[in-house]
């Protein structure tokens, strides 16, 4: 065989080969989507309600989630957005776009976002009287290797209820340990803010100390320091603030 | 040689992490659960026999000097295949696993079937190949889950077995079979274990 014969040979079947591989891989793909997307949704539900500390074991997760409503709210003002929708909002989705987004001040960034949406997705629980009972938020921050997006439920006082992780990339057993059950059990019954009205939540560097800590994760310093930023940002005046102290007077 | 033979010596006799010391990482990644081991051995078990096949089918058309990357290719639309199925049906132990589905493209055995086996042979008996070694894999990786679970957890299937201490138990669970070194030393014990059982697989010493 010649030489050029040869390449075009090599040529040919590399890309018969990528055809035919791109091919099945699209299929599946595309077949596979919308099975997908419906345990994506039950799973962000699942999040919601187990951060919320809502769902019992057994129990339906659509059935569960029918106490909690969820609202779309201007992070600025802290007011309810009544013309958006909150099922076709994602605000994770939301940041990406730079309509919807507002840059963050470099010296507030303390989590290195750069930016935030404009709108948050909230969930709020309501008991009878259609009183807000807890009041659900999402966050996020980077962690060592991935953006860690999680959901925080707070009472009307900003305690917190329930806390954790539902999507984050970092190495299993040292930062992919801010998954473990015992380590989220922590924040519950803490207080975001101390008496001055700043940001005291945090994660200790080691054991956790007073009222506003928890134990850090060992031999996940970069981690840890994520999860702090992430509510030293989000609870700040650039943050859910506003909205908290609307919660707090019962305006929401 | 015969299917049976293609199927059942991966598992004892020519084991690809016991004997050829191949895929060690993700023995150690994901058998902290056995229910992750489970759906990791199947994943795994899936693609070594389809990849093996699917190179064999057309190793006469592969020309040698892109033959590596050629293997790359089918291996990884399998993974990527693979783990779309388990993102449908499994979702939760997909969660779990993350990155290490997609981590089945680098495991070695996959690649060293595909090489050694699936380049010289017909696309049957590289299929059965591909089965007795996912085979082999998933024997070490079920002993390793077993006993990490058990002694790490209290657990076994996320099932009580020991009660522990913490919740009111007997059982001191044993941290170190919750770290990935714990899997080491259990394979460490195994390899001894088969060498014991047939020191043909000794090596020589220098």
């Amino acid at each position: 065989m010649s030489n050029s014969s040869e390449t075009l040979k090599t040529l040919t079947v590399a890309g018969l080969l990528c055809i035919v591989c791109s091919v099945i891989v699209a299929g599946i793909v595309v077949t596979l989507r919308p099975q997908q997307a419906k345990n994506a949704e039950l799973d962000m539900k699942k999040n919601i309600l187990q951060s919320a500390g809502l769902l019992s074991d057994g129990q339906d997760i659509d059935e569960a989630f029918k106490s909690i409503h969820s609202v779309v709210v201007n992070i600025e003002t802290g007011e309810v957005v009544n013309d958006m929708n909150p099922e076709n909002y994602d605000m994770v989705e939301a940041n990406a776009n730079p309509e919807m987004n507002v840059e963050i001040p470099s010296d507030k960034d303390y989590g290195g976002l750069s930016t935030r949406p404009k709108y948050a997705n909230v969930y709020l629980e309501k008991d009878e009287s259609g009183d807000t009972k807890t009041v659900i938020l999402k966050l996020w921050s980077k962690g060592l290797w991935s953006t860690m997006y999680g959901f925080i439920a707070l009472d009307t006082e900003a305690t917190v209820k329930g806390f954790g992780y539902y999507a984050h990339g970092e190495t299993p057993g040292l930062g992919g340990e801010v998954d473990n059950p015992k380590w989220k059990q922590q924040w519950v019954g803490k207080s975001i803010y101390d008496n001055t009205n700043e940001v005291a939540i945090k994660v200790a560097k080691g054991e956790a100390q007073g009222e506003y800590q928890v134990d850090g994760l060992s031999g996940a310093t970069i981690t840890s320091n994520g999860v702090t930023n992430s509510m030293k940002y989000w609870f700040s005046d650039h943050g859910y603030k506003k909205l908290l102290n609307r919660v707090a007077e019962g305006g929401l | 040689m015969k299917i049976k033979q293609l199927v059942l010596d991966p598992i004892v006799k020519d084991n690809p992490i016991a004997l050829q010391i191949l895929g060690i990482c993700s023995a150690l990644a994901v058998t902290v659960q056995l229910k992750n081991v489970f759906v990791m051995c199947a994943a795994v078990t899936l693609v070594v026999a389809f990849a093996n096949m699917g190179v064999s089918l057309i190793r006469n058309h592969v020309p040698s000097s892109i033959r590596i990357i050629v293997q790359m290719t089918i291996i990884a639309s399998l993974v990527i295949v693979a783990e779309q199925f388990l993102k449908a049906f499994v979702f939760d132990q997909w969660k779990t696993m993350a990155v290490y589905v997609g981590l089945i493209i680098t495991n070695c055995i996959v690649m060293g079937r595909t090489e050694a086996f699936g380049m010289k042979n017909g696309p049957i008996e590289s299929f059965f190949d591909g089965i007795g070694n996912g085979l082999g894999y998933s024997f070490i990786l079920i002993v390793v889950g077993f006993f990490r679970e058990l002694f790490g957890s209290g657990k076994l299937f996320g099932m009580t077995v020991f009660e522990l201490t913490k919740d009111g138990g007997w059982y001191q669970a044993n941290g170190l079979m919750l770290l990935p070194p714990s899997a080491f030393i259990i394979i460490g014990v195994i390899i001894w274990l088969i060498r014991t059982y047939d020191p043909s697989q000794v090596e020589e010493s220098n």
